[in-house]
């Protein structure tokens, strides 16, 4: 069996405010880029399951060939093997471009592909809906916000997903697309020797040829790309002799801005 | 595109430093501020380290390290340091101090006895040289060691021992010929471990930084140490009390890089948030001269850390190189703090932002390792002619990806 984790290059989250509309606009962002943090449950996820189930673990990525550092982390916390789609399979194209993009690459690695995980959303992105388009695609069960995989066994899987206020225990038939909560897992950091594996590792590159996504025209476009204007914020201490007059002074405060 | 730093580090090193950062990010940046005020040594930090393999990092994997080579041991003594001098303070001292000490003079069965489970991080280690009355004039140690057939006899005190209250292994530098001329020629060199008779340790309180890491005295009463615990021959101590430093001020140097970057870092952002006379004080020269003046110093120490660690790769002696690193770099991580105290103005002067104890922290690095005075008197001397490094009789191991690795 195999296990795929999907996995996202994004710019650092700390530097994303540093990014120009320019640059998101060409795809040239120059700062540091690095595996989408929510990537990291998913990739933990698969090298925890390859373990317990005598599987392998592969992870794939769509973006620019030279963008191989977020799965050299995912082969550096133990990923087995990686796989890079190019970008410009499914250029011009919007989030259901990409899904069938990471489908068929999904599907390129064989029939014992039973398990793809994916993180619930990209950092950059935000769209959240890339492993629903490929559970789509490939007419496979959905299964998203998961906190802990229970159990796989005769073709099905157990699954605990949390919702507002809820925790639920669903069973799917396999094979299955997931997309992993924050709770699931602790991705663990990169080893050395996982370093150094990841920098021998060959990643194969998947273009046009492997990957043909015929040019229908994308349904959604950006028609606008901007900053949100930034929010002047006024800070006021409230006075007061006492921790009681401070405190209604406060109440004053709040009242007089509606927010109570 | 190819980072204008690609001449020092390859993209092994770029994943190190992203781990190192993360981890101190994450381990180490939340509590430090707490255990900073409490003086108190975080009891999780080792097992961390040594989870992640820090603590045998440039360590072959024969011996329980990670294999890597020497400029990791650099990147991940700045990152440790970009958050705080307690943290690297372990990698100078169990690492550099010690575990290469014996990697460099060891013999096959002390490296497998002592210096495997100190790579592992399952025996903790720390550098014994400094007594009350002999700092930088380390001859004037008072401390002795007597050979009584299979053993010798330990005495003396150690003080200003890092990590003195937690560690396993004590490699302590005592006379074994009082009377020898120069006097130098007398010391040798023990591993002496805390389960042995007569050890004792304890810890110091009012430092005025490193407050989250341990520093303490270290007692020797009648300690009897087997011979096979002697590292080198008779009288070589002195020799390898240099080399250890020649590891360890190299880590230090590179910590006070990653200290400076962070004095940069914190000013950045302050400059900039800051408003006086109706502008952000990044826009006023005269603290854009602060500014210039870190990113100098940032630059340049990170030259001359990383040819260093270059220098050890290759099989290279380095004492000279190292000792001005570490000067330049603790000098320049002092000032870089002092100048960002002064752009954060009065909120840099409380323990609100961490700029304060950067400054503390900063200024042990300038006097532990070799004060900032006999670093230049080296400087001086070498150049004069005065001063020659010798050849040793065991130099520190070139770096040898296969042979370190064990992987093909
Ligand atoms: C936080 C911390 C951690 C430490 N950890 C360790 C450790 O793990 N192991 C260990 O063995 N030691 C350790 N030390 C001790 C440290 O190495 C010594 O403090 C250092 O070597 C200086 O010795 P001293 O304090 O006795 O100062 P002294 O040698 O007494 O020097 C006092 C002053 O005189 C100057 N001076 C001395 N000689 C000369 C000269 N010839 N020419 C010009 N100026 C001179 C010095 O530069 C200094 O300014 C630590 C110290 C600190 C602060």
């Amino acid at each position: 069996m195999k296990v795929v984790a999907l996995i996202k290059q994004t710019p650092d989250t700390a530097e994303l405010p540093k990014v120009s509309v320019d640059e998101a606009r060409s795809g040239q962002i120059q700062t540091t880029m690095v595996i989408n943090p929510w990537d990291e449950f998913a990739a933990e996820e698969a090298i925890q399951l390859a373990d317990r189930l005598g599987a392998t673990s592969v992870a794939i990525s769509m973006g620019r060939p030279d963008q191989t550092d977020a799965l050299k982390h995912a082969l550096a916390m133990g990923i087995q093997s990686a796989v890079l789609v190019d970008e410009a399979v499914a250029a011009e194209g919007d989030e259901w471009t990409a899904a069938e993009a990471l489908a068929q690459a999904i599907r390129l690695q064989g029939d014992d592909v039973q398990i793809v995980l994916a993180g619930k959303m990209s950092v950059d992105g935000n769209s959240g809906l890339i492993h629903v388009g490929v559970a789509c695609k490939l007419g496979w069960s959905l299964l998203v916000n998961v906190t802990r995989i229970a159990e796989v066994a005769d073709g099905r899987i157990t699954v605990e997903r949390s919702f507002e206020g809820g925790q639920e225990v669903v069973q799917v038939p396999l094979p299955v697309v997931i997309s992993v909560a924050k709770e699931i897992n602790e991705p663990r950091y990169p080893s050395f020797m996982g370093i150094r594996k990841a920098n021998r590792a060959q990643i194969p590159v998947l273009g046009k040829d492997e990957i043909p996504i015929s040019p229908a025209p994308p349904r959604a476009r950006w028609e606008n790309l901007r900053k949100p204007e930034q929010r002047t914020v006024q800070v006021k201490i409230i006075q007061g002799a006492t921790p009681q007059e401070k405190a209604a002074g406060l109440v004053d405060a709040l009242l007089a801005e509606k927010v109570i | 595109m190819t980072s204008p730093l690609a001449f020092l580090f390859n993209e092994e090193h770029e994943m190190v430093r992203r781990l190192a950062r993360d981890f101190a990010a994450k381990e180490i940046a939340p509590k430090i501020k707490e255990l900073d005020r409490q003086q108190r040594f975080d009891p999780e930090l080792l097992p961390k380290m040594a989870a992640q393999g820090f603590l045998g990092i440039c360590i072959p994997a024969r011996y329980g390290g990670a294999g890597m080579d020497y400029i990791s041991l650099g990147i991940v003594s700045e990152e440790l340091e970009y958050v705080d001098t307690s943290a690297r303070v372990v990698m100078s001292v169990h690492v550099g101090l010690n575990s290469l000490g014996v990697f460099q003079w060891g013999t096959e069965e002390q490296k497998q006895r002592f210096l495997v489970p100190q790579a592992q991080g399952e025996r903790i280690a720390c550098f014994c040289l400094t007594e009350p009355n002999a700092g930088s004039d380390v001859q004037a140690m008072r401390a002795t060691a007597r050979r009584e057939g299979d053993v010798y006899v330990l005495n003396g005190e150690k003080v200003w021992i890092s990590l003195a209250d937690v560690a396993d292994h004590f490699l302590v530098f005592a006379k074994t010929d009082p009377q020898a001329d120069p006097p130098y020629r007398g010391i040798s060199a023990f591993m002496v471990t805390r389960d042995m008779a007569g050890v004792t340790t304890g810890s110091y309180h009012g430092k005025l930084g490193v407050r989250a890491g341990n520093t303490g005295w270290v007692k020797l009463d009648n300690v009897e140490v087997p011979v096979e615990n002697r590292i080198g021959q008779e009288g070589e101590g002195f020799k390898i009390a240099m080399s250890c430093l020649d590891n360890g001020r190299y880590t230090v140097a590179a910590g006070a890089l990653g200290l400076i970057r962070a004095c940069l870092d914190a000013s950045i952002r302050y400059a900039q948030e800051r408003e006086t006379f109706g502008v952000p004080i990044a826009r006023h020269q005269l603290v854009k001269r602060m500014i210039s003046l870190m990113v100098q110093r940032r630059d340049i120490g990170q030259l001359l850390v990383y040819k260093v660690g270059w220098m050890k790769n290759m099989g290279l002696p380095h004492s000279r190189e190292v000792a001005l690193a570490k000067w330049f770099c603790t000098d320049a991580s002092f000032d870089s703090a002092s100048d960002a105290i002064q752009i954060h103005g009065a909120y840099g002067y409380s323990d609100e932002y961490d700029v304060e104890r950067y400054l503390r922290n900063s200024k042990g690095a300038v006097i532990y390792e070799g004060t900032r005075e006999i670093q230049q008197l080296m400087q001086a001397e070498y150049e004069l002619g005065l001063r020659k490094r010798p050849r040793l009789r065991c130099e520190l191991p070139a770096y040898d990806p296969a042979e370190w690795t064990g992987e093909t």
